[in-house]
């Protein structure tokens, strides 16, 4: 278990969270809203968190997939069209789910099956996806690069009376607690880290490397997607052929300097999230857009990912097995 | 013939691949109610029909040549560089900047655009470079990084700093002295073509001649074994990082100083976007060798000059060949696809 989870972590804990409200508190005083920047935060962090989430439980197992952006342009696209097809964007992020799941199951059966070399499928399926989401939505929109769904189909977020929260926001907090529990307090999560570690004694012990890692992939996929889903239908409201903009590889960011474990990735994609949500805020303000150019703004969430990174990823310990297709002796 | 049989046998798992993209973005055309036969014929002809569409080939070509090669020395010292797009962008820029900004006398101008050029590229390697020797951050994570900050700082630079004065969708063009020569009257091929491939050449002598090139092969076979042998990593790393900015430099270099008409670089980054991407998928066609990647470079030139021709006349929007670019890299990362088609080759063989 890493620092920042036992019990001298709850007041580094608390310490990031003091820190957040005074940083909170500084913003208003420059005369920007922190509520709408945490909202925006809480969206930035969302599908990064489910990424990260879903491919710590992978690379646990013994898979790396850094395909995840590609994952996302997928699903971002097929989840709009059946949003739109269906007239429901909880479909459409079903359809995120249904098919970043399956982009896993490929991955996760070329992998261990085809003993492919995992770095490089995650290359190819980011080109295809660079590929095959323009050409898709030139196809069934006829209109290049941009499309805007109907608002019916998007999904509005919840309205509390501090802050507007997405559903899918709060089920990804719950899913972290979810997945921290699976992993740690259940069998199943004891042969995922077993597949990762020794795959030898998983075997040995009767339970299927194979299987256990296809099922990892497949939660990667699945969650990624869910994500992938979310950025057009319950956040931008709209979907451009690059959509992800990097985030599939700042989810890896996260999950590194998280040390592959989904509670902390929770946290670290809230400070990428965070990130974010300040750069966008501050980009947009008038009387800072004077003086600085907007495009050095964009800039700052990847500044901080490689910031960020440096910093934690000394302390993060992989698995034995990592990357490696598993072959009995 | 010992050899040749060799070379084939290398090939393979290439051919394969270029099948099973092919075949893949066919169907793809066929679900979404396209002409796919008529699409790669139009293809095809698109990019060698004519001496005009072979030179521009050739044109598309000589970028992502460099870049492949920004992938493949990654490889071949055990690294995932993926960092070509962003070093292409500082290499454009710089050559922009040499270019247009400094006076020159002719041929001396071309050749210190083109070296400024190749430095702003190594510039932006350095970075991911220090991360993963210093830190230890994985370069995939790093270089992504660097590719979206190389994004945006160079689009400011473009649209703030070196936009033409009344035409602000691309920079200032740069100097007569600072161009490359048109070879084929009417088309965008230049000489800049003999410099891709004497520096493809170049890097293949690095690795198969020198002592720095042995142990950067060394070390990407085998790190353990390398490091017994008391092999430096951190310097095998970093030599590959930095040959591998000069390569993409160089690619970023030759859309600006190579390639009429516009000699700029758009505001939008159009005319360099993806080609760092490209030579992934090119390097990993040519199997990671310099030469291999010269012959890589000419197909992956051909989809997307052809791809042009193919959306004009079928209606196929021409990303698509950068899908099955993807799918190819997708094939070539299973090895047990080329295992069984080798295995079904000698079952017909012994059926006979």
């Amino acid at each position: 278990m890493t620092p920042l989870l036992g019990r001298r972590g709850f007041f580094k804990w608390l310490a990031v969270a003091a820190s957040l409200v005074i940083v909170l508190l500084s913003i208003k005083r420059f005369g920007l809203s922190p509520t709408s920047i945490l909202e925006a935060s809480l969206l930035a962090m969302t599908p990064l968190a489910l990424a990260a989430m879903g491919e710590s439980i992978n690379e646990r197992a013994g898979l790396v997939n850094i395909g995840l952006e590609g994952i996302f342009l997928i699903t971002a696209a097929l989840g709009v069209w059946f949003a739109e097809v269906t007239g429901n964007g909880w479909i459409g992020l079903l359809a995120g789910t249904v098919i970043g799941g399956l982009i896993g199951l490929i991955f996760g059966i070329l992998s261990v099956y085809g003993k492919a070399d995992q770095i490089i499928l995650g290359i190819g399926i980011n080109m295809f996806a660079i590929g095959f989401v323009p050409f898709f939505m030139m196809a069934e929109w006829a209109f290049p690069g941009i499309h805007i769904p109907p608002r019916e189909v998007l999904i509005t977020p919840i309205y509390t009376p501090f802050i507007k929260i997405s559903h899918i926001t709060v089920l990804t907090i719950l899913l972290a607690f979810a997945l921290h529990y699976l992993l740690h307090k259940t069998p199943l999560g004891l042969r995922i880290k077993a597949a990762g570690e020794m795959p030898e004694a998983l075997d040995v012990a009767g339970v299927s490397v194979e299987k256990t890692r296809i099922l990892g992939a497949v939660i990667s996929g699945a969650l990624t997607g869910l994500g992938g889903a979310f950025m057009p239908l319950a956040w931008f409201g709209g979907i451009v052929k690059e959509i992800s903009a990097g985030r599939g590889f700042i989810a890896l960011a996260v999950l590194v300097s998280a040390g592959l474990e989904p509670l902390l990735a929770l946290g670290f994609a809230f400070l990428f999230g965070f990130a974010e949500g300040l750069a966008f805020s501050v980009a947009v303000d008038p009387y800072i857009k004077e003086i600085v150019p907007y495009h050095l703004v964009l800039m700052i969430p990847y500044i901080i990912t490689l910031v960020t990174v440096a910093i934690f990823v000394g302390k993060a310990r992989f698995p034995k097995a990592i990357g490696q297709p598993y072959r009995r002796e | 013939m010992e050899k040749l049989k060799r070379v084939l046998e290398e090939l393979l798992p290439s051919a394969v691949a270029l099948v099973i993209g092919l075949l893949v973005g066919g169907i793809l055309m066929y679900a979404y109610g396209y002409d796919a036969l008529a699409a790669y014929k139009a293809l095809f002809l698109g990019s060698f029909g004519s001496l005009y569409d072979f030179s521009e080939t050739l044109s598309f070509a000589i970028p992502v040549m460099l870049t492949g090669i920004t992938f493949a020395i990654g490889v071949r010292a055990g690294l995932f560089n993926i960092g070509a797009e962003g070093q292409l962008y500082m290499g454009a820029i710089g050559a922009v900047i040499a270019g247009a900004l400094v006076q020159l006398p002719p041929l001396i101008h071309v050749a210190f655009a083109t070296l400024v050029a190749m430095l702003f590229g190594m510039a932006w390697s350095i970075g991911p470079a220090l991360l993963k020797v210093k830190r230890g951050v994985h370069e995939v994570i790093s270089t992504i990084m660097f590719n979206w900050i190389a994004f945006y700082f160079v689009m400011y630079l473009a649209q703030y700093h070196l936009a033409e004065p009344g035409r602000a969708e691309k920079t200032y063009s740069v100097l007569e002295t600072a161009r490359y020569s048109i070879l084929v009257e009417g088309t965008s091929l230049t000489s800049v073509l003999f410099v891709a491939i004497a520096f493809n050449i170049a890097v293949y002598l690095f690795l198969a001649l020198t002592k720095m090139g042995f142990e950067l092969r060394v070390y990407g076979a085998n790190p353990d074994a390398a490091r017994y042998a008391g092999i430096s990593d951190k310097k095998v790393m970093l030599v590959s990082f930095l040959i591998g900015g000069l390569a993409a430099g160089l690619a970023g270099g030759s859309q600006i100083l190579g390639r009429p008409p516009t000699w700029a670089l758009y505001g939008t980054m159009g005319n360099v976007m993806a080609l760092g991407f490209d030579g992934i998928g090119v390097a990993l066609i040519g199997r990671n060798h310099p030469l291999g990647i010269i012959i890589a470079s000419i197909f992956i030139g051909a989809l997307k000059h052809g791809g042009r021709y193919m959306e004009y006349q079928v209606g196929v929007y021409s990303e698509l060949v950068e899908a099955i670019t993807g799918l190819i890299i997708i094939a070539l990362a299973v090895p047990e696809i080329v295992e069984m088609v080798k295995r079904w080759r000698v079952r017909r063989r012994v059926r006979i």
